[in-house]
């Protein structure tokens, strides 16, 4: 009899983590080095009731939602206007090619010295990273607003803040928050790196760094990648939900 | 392009730059804020003149980048052309690869230095890690939304399974994984720059945490500015691939820019 998808999925997980296990069992590198998958999967499980741990998650969660929220504050307003406006669009081209190819985790040195390496460094770093994927998926949502519903709305008398409220942020609005979700894993990335780089402050990072020193049992570094691992996957399936609750009017996704 | 047009599409970026050198220049701290064109000769003397620069730290750098991100594209095409292909194999592995992409890939860098040391294999290793996903998901998507009368004909022709891979399903798929292939090239210059950061003697971002190290903001600013060129270079040459590998493709001339 064919397993259900569900069952599938389960097995392919089991499959992974029995596939760890033998490895790391099999001892090919020494155990105080590369401890079994078991051990690490209980260590996760211990480090998720713990108060000291749960605080690093915490403050890394906090870079996270006020980065990206700044982000979303620039990003969404400015690709509106820019999707709207021809003249703006062509105006910041040249700048805008010129400035995303930075990568922003180069930008962490900088940051460090002009802001010093506490929180306002973490959420500038991770607002600007996050500022692009939010930008690029609310200007091509708002060109890809019906261009028959924008003229009935000019054709029934329709201001132009009117018509951007009404017609053109609604319809961009899937777009925005698939970008938003691209986002959201792309500030958990910097967050994180930050801290890697950085140190300083409470964070999951931070946390990281101090764990791989020399002494401290190995398990607990791996059980933090496990965590971090968790919690980018929580993030985006609570981001799916949203954006199908929130959107589920859309055509795009009524078809699906 | 007419002057105007140009002029226009130039206004902001130079606007920009106007504002660093202003702003630069009336805060008079040339040690923490130095003027662009300070920073702009910077890059110009100490990376983009300077074969040295080139051989020992750039060169280095890109070897990684590009065997990382190549690495991935082997791995991701051939993946993702496996399970969007097979719906069973998909349903096995998606709830494992969805954790595995969803580990922001520098936690890993203790886990690769543990099992790879701190060499080239494991940055190579690292930046594949991270750049594999969107290959593999856009190969996957792409494979399995091929137009379903291309593949009909094909089988009421008897075309051979492979004949049908290579003539129907990869090339209806190339947009999306070339989709794939820039995303990833992203992910992979953000990774280089991370893994040299922290592991490494040699290469751009090893120089450029030096620079931090020795408070040199001037040697901050233009390793920076460098780096954005660098993944500027990198995706016009991908782009420029792109045209010409899907020339044929109607949707080319728009998925290209």
């Amino acid at each position: 009899m064919p397993l259900a998808p569900v069952a599938r999925g389960a097995a392919g997980l089991a499959a992974l983590f029995l596939l760890l296990e033998a490895i790391t069992r099999a001892e090919l590198v020494n155990p105080v080095y590369l401890p079994p998958a078991s051990t690490v999967v209980a260590t996760a499980a211990r480090l998720l009731l713990d108060p000291v741990f749960l605080a690093s998650v915490g403050g890394t969660l906090v870079a996270w939602g006020l980065g990206l929220a700044a982000a979303a504050v620039v990003a969404v307003p400015l690709g509106l206007l820019l999707g709207a406006s021809r003249r703006a669009h062509a105006a910041t081209a040249a700048a805008i090619e010129l400035l995303r190819p930075i990568p922003s985790v180069a930008l962490i040195p900088l940051a460090i010295l002009l802001l010093g390496r506490g929180i306002d460094m973490r959420v500038a770093l991770v607002a600007y990273a996050a500022t692009w994927p939010l930008l690029f998926n609310t200007v091509y949502g708002a060109h890809a607003v019906d261009p028959v519903a924008l003229e009935m709305a000019r054709a029934y008398g329709l201001g132009r803040w009117a018509v951007a409220r009404h017609v053109a942020f609604p319809s961009a609005l899937p777009f925005v928050l698939t970008g938003l979700r691209i986002s959201a894993a792309i500030a958990l990335i910097l967050a994180i790196s930050t801290e890697l780089i950085a140190g300083g402050g409470a964070g999951l990072g931070t946390w990281m760094l101090s764990s791989s020193q020399t002494g401290v049992p190995r398990e607990l570094l791996y059980a933090g990648i496990v965590v971090a691992g968790l919690l980018g996957l929580v993030i985006d399936r609570l981001m799916l939900v949203a954006e199908r609750r929130l959107v589920a009017w859309h055509p795009r996704l009524r078809a699906a | 392009m007419t002057a105007r047009g140009l002029g226009l599409r130039l206004s902001v970026l130079l606007g920009l730059i106007a504002a660093w050198q202003v702003a630069a220049t009336l805060a008079a701290s040339p040690a923490l804020w130095p003027p662009f064109t300070t920073v702009a000769g910077r890059l110009w003397e100490a990376w983009i003149t300077d074969p040295a620069a080139w051989v020992e730290s750039i060169a280095p750098s890109l070897g990684r980048l590009l065997a990382g991100w190549a690495g991935a594209a082997v791995v991701g095409i051939a993946a993702g052309t496996l399970i969007g292909l097979n719906r069973t194999v998909r349903d096995y592995l998606d709830p494992a690869m969805a954790f595995l992409r969803a580990i922001p890939p520098p936690v890993l860098l203790p886990l690769f230095i543990v099992l790879l040391g701190i060499g080239d294999a494991m940055k190579a290793a690292l930046i594949g890690f991270g750049a594999v996903w969107p290959i593999l998901l856009n190969t996957a998507d792409g494979v399995g939304s091929v137009e379903p009368l291309h593949r009909d004909t094909a089988r009421a022709f008897r075309v051979p399974r492979w004949t049908v891979l290579w003539r129907i399903v990869l090339p209806s798929a190339a947009p999306r994984i070339f989709a794939g292939l820039r995303l990833a090239m992203g992910i992979a210059v953000i990774l280089m720059v991370i893994a040299e950061m922290v592991a490494t003697l040699d290469g751009v971002g090893f120089e450029l945490v030096q620079a931090q190290r020795s408070f040199r903001m001037v040697d901050v600013w233009a390793t920076i500015l460098l780096l954005g060129l660098m993944g500027y270079g990198l995706n016009a040459a991908l782009a420029l691939v792109e045209r010409r590998v899907l020339g044929w493709h109607r949707g080319a001339t728009a998925t290209a820019t």
